[in-house]
């Protein structure tokens, strides 16, 4: 039901209507590849042709040239927040990627009902398991071969723990894979539905893929913290799985959260209920057939 | 012509309950605060008319998440007062903190979800240089290496180029006045001095009388160009007023005095009609002193023109085809306003002679 002329037309009018996990976002952008990522990437997603205009979208954004100028000499485009505009204007070509940068720009910078952490996130068995990492450290690559092993995806980018509860929020997303492991998950795993690539972004090659059908219709169902993982892809390196200090992990989570300070004392409060309540880890790996076993082994909490 | 507010302003002023909202023009109020930076203040505002719980869910975790954003903001500004503070008790003059910073020191309402960003400071012009010396030597360094920007500051502005904490990155701008020295209409600074309120909690720090605290927010809002803030500025307004007037004619008169006395009657008067207006703000506008504020038919009725746009949230829908004029003519006014032709044409050819060459940094 999600045909590119739809899809197309409703991106050129008045928008077209995602729900990703507990958000909307409302769409619009004239830009080709844009439609036909989207079309590609978000098939599985519901309500994606809402009628109903009269209702309340979390985020109206939009991927446009700013100006004549951008549009015709630069070739270029910029996100736009509802009017708002974060980031300079990119390449034309990377458009695909610049919705996906800004629609976590929007949760990232204007959502505080959760502690946030640019970290993957993945359940089995009822349980989450967070692997925080800087860009470079295999994190993408790591699980977008677990979601194709048995895990669910909750999240490739943002981890949202709700302050109320410490749950996981699960916000399901094309998962972005950068450079090299583009081949290696196309080898591995021929039938994931690939977008088109960018290239030449401040990130290198970036393209997104299609996350499972099964990690979407649960996109509502909220779970428990029970691992906090820091996965870190070495050249040749033996897999291996060690403790990590509960103190030393709080204070590398917090590092990576986006509204860490900004929550203030909740957000101490969380992430020291989270971190107190899981197994921390770090996690050195190479091959991926080992990196999935050793996931497999992880032992369930009492 | 009369037309609709936007329905933010509807919700602020009361004219409309949040009870008969629908999620779709939930939509339309969240999109209109967020853009004029006033989503913390709303909650707030909810709050104050216990109508918090008639806000849908799907609402409320934006409000919530601007009023944890706001709150943060509030500590950090604290923070950041208790450093000057300590400056302060080095200095044998007074300090004098304005706007936002007065607001949250002075446990005024007008700092509930106030987003801030500079910290303004006021001292004698005698003494801004120890100020700045005092000020450097607690790490706020001034972050404008231009020498034209500085000599034109230095000589011209009512305040100095901000300076900037090496570590924390807060931004303190320092003044002397209100206004450029250059306005025909600045006033006599000793007299901001002089009825300067004190703080318990600080020893010396103080802030403007609250009449002058409504005094400076008009300057502020009906002399300065920049008009993105100038919805939140009205809102600063109109809960300033409602607090320190209280509707007793009194106190309108001791603004109105005031207003004579440092010679602002016409920025008095605009904030009183345009807060009135745009936020049923309950004031009126009458006695001697207001008549001599009022511009003549011609100019009030252009100025209601422009102001009614103008003074709307930053947002799509709030704009018709003249909004954009309106906000670029009145920047041009209050260049017009600050600075005489002869100041003010060599100063703007030279700054665009260097964003012609790429030379200026703005």
């Amino acid at each position: 039901m999600f045909s590119a002329k739809s899809v197309e037309n409703a991106l050129m009018n008045q928008g077209l209507i995602l729900n990703v996990g507990l958000f909307s976002f409302n769409i619009q952008s004239s830009i080709r590849s844009l439609s036909h990522n989207v079309t590609t990437l978000y098939q599985d997603y519901p309500d994606g042709f809402s009628e109903d205009r009269a209702r309340f979208i979390d985020f109206h954004i939009c991927v446009e040239p700013p100006n004549l100028w951008h549009k015709y000499y630069k070739g270029q485009v910029q996100f736009f927040s509802d009017g708002f505009a974060p980031f300079t204007p990119l390449p034309y070509q990377h458009a695909p990627a610049i919705i996906e940068w800004g629609m976590n720009w929007c949760v990232s910078q204007l959502i505080n009902t959760h502690l946030i952490i640019h970290a993957a996130v993945i359940e089995k068995n009822g349980f989450a398991a967070i692997m925080p990492a800087p860009p470079g450290s295999g994190k993408s690559t790591l699980t977008a071969s677990l979601v194709q092993e048995g895990w669910r995806l909750l999240s490739d980018e943002l981890t949202l723990i709700r302050i109320d509860n410490y749950q996981v929020s699960p916000f399901p997303r094309p998962i972005s894979l950068k450079n090299q492991s583009i081949n290696v998950i196309k080898q591995r795993y021929p039938d994931v539905v690939f977008g088109i690539e960018s290239t030449d972004t401040s990130k290198g090659t970036v393209v997104h893929i299609r996350p499972p059908k099964l990690s979407i219709e649960l996109q509502g169902v909220e779970c428990p913290v029970a691992w906090v993982i820091f996965p870190k892809y070495e050249e040749d390196a033996e897999t291996e799985l060690t403790i990590k200090s509960k103190a030393k992990s709080l204070m590398d989570v917090a590092d990576n959260s986006f509204n860490y300070s900004r929550l203030g004392v909740i957000g101490f409060d969380v992430l020291k209920n989270i971190i107190e309540g899981a197994d921390c880890y770090q996690f050195r790996y190479s091959q991926l057939d080992e990196a999935i076993d050793a996931f497999a082994a992880l032992e369930l909490p009492q | 012509m009369k037309k609709e507010l936007p329905l933010l302003l509807q919700v602020f002023s009361q004219t409309n309950s949040v009870e008969q909202l629908t999620e779709g023009e939930w939509d339309f109020v969240i999109r209109q605060a967020r853009a004029g930076m006033l989503l913390a203040r709303l909650y707030y505002v909810l709050k104050t008319s216990e109508s918090l719980n008639l806000v849908p869910k799907v609402v409320m975790r934006h409000l919530g998440s601007a009023k944890v954003h706001a709150e943060k903001q509030q500590n950090d500004l604290l923070w950041e007062v208790r450093h000057i503070a300590k400056v302060a008790d080095k200095l044998d003059f007074p300090v004098l903190l304005l706007k936002g910073a007065a607001y949250a020191i002075g446990g005024y309402a007008a700092s509930e979800g106030r987003i801030f960003s500079d910290i303004d400071l006021l001292v004698p012009k005698k003494n801004i240089a120890d100020a700045e010396k005092q000020l450097m030597l607690n790490g706020w360094l001034s972050s404008n290496k231009d020498a034209y920007d500085q000599r034109y500051y230095r000589q011209w502005m009512h305040e100095i180029p901000p300076l900037v904490h090496m570590f924390r990155g807060s931004v303190i701008d320092l003044h002397h006045n209100i206004l450029p020295i250059t306005t025909s209409v600045c006033p006599n600074a000793d007299l901001f001095f002089d009825s300067a309120q004190s703080m318990d909690e600080y020893k010396n720090i103080k802030i403007l009388s609250p009449v002058d605290l409504i005094i400076h927010s008009a300057v502020h809002l009906f002399y300065d160009g920049e008009l993105d803030h100038g919805c939140r500025d009205l809102v600063d307004l109109d809960a300033l007023m409602r607090e320190v007037l209280g509707q007793k004619q009194t106190n309108v008169n001791a603004l109105n005095t005031r207003a004579d006395e440092l010679g602002l009657q016409r920025a008095v008067f605009y904030a009183i009609r345009y807060a009135s207006k745009v936020l049923n703000t309950p004031v009126t506008c009458i006695g001697g002193a207001m008549n001599a504020g009022r511009p003549n038919k011609l100019v009030l009725s252009l100025m209601d023109f422009l102001f009614m746009r103008a003074l709307m949230p930053d947002h799509s829908s709030c704009n018709d085809l003249w909004t954009g004029l309106a906000r670029w003519l009145l920047y041009i006014r209050s260049h017009w306003l600050r600075m005489p032709m002869h100041l003010l044409i060599p100063h703007l050819l030279r700054k665009s002679w260097g964003r012609l060459t790429g030379k200026a940094a703005h």
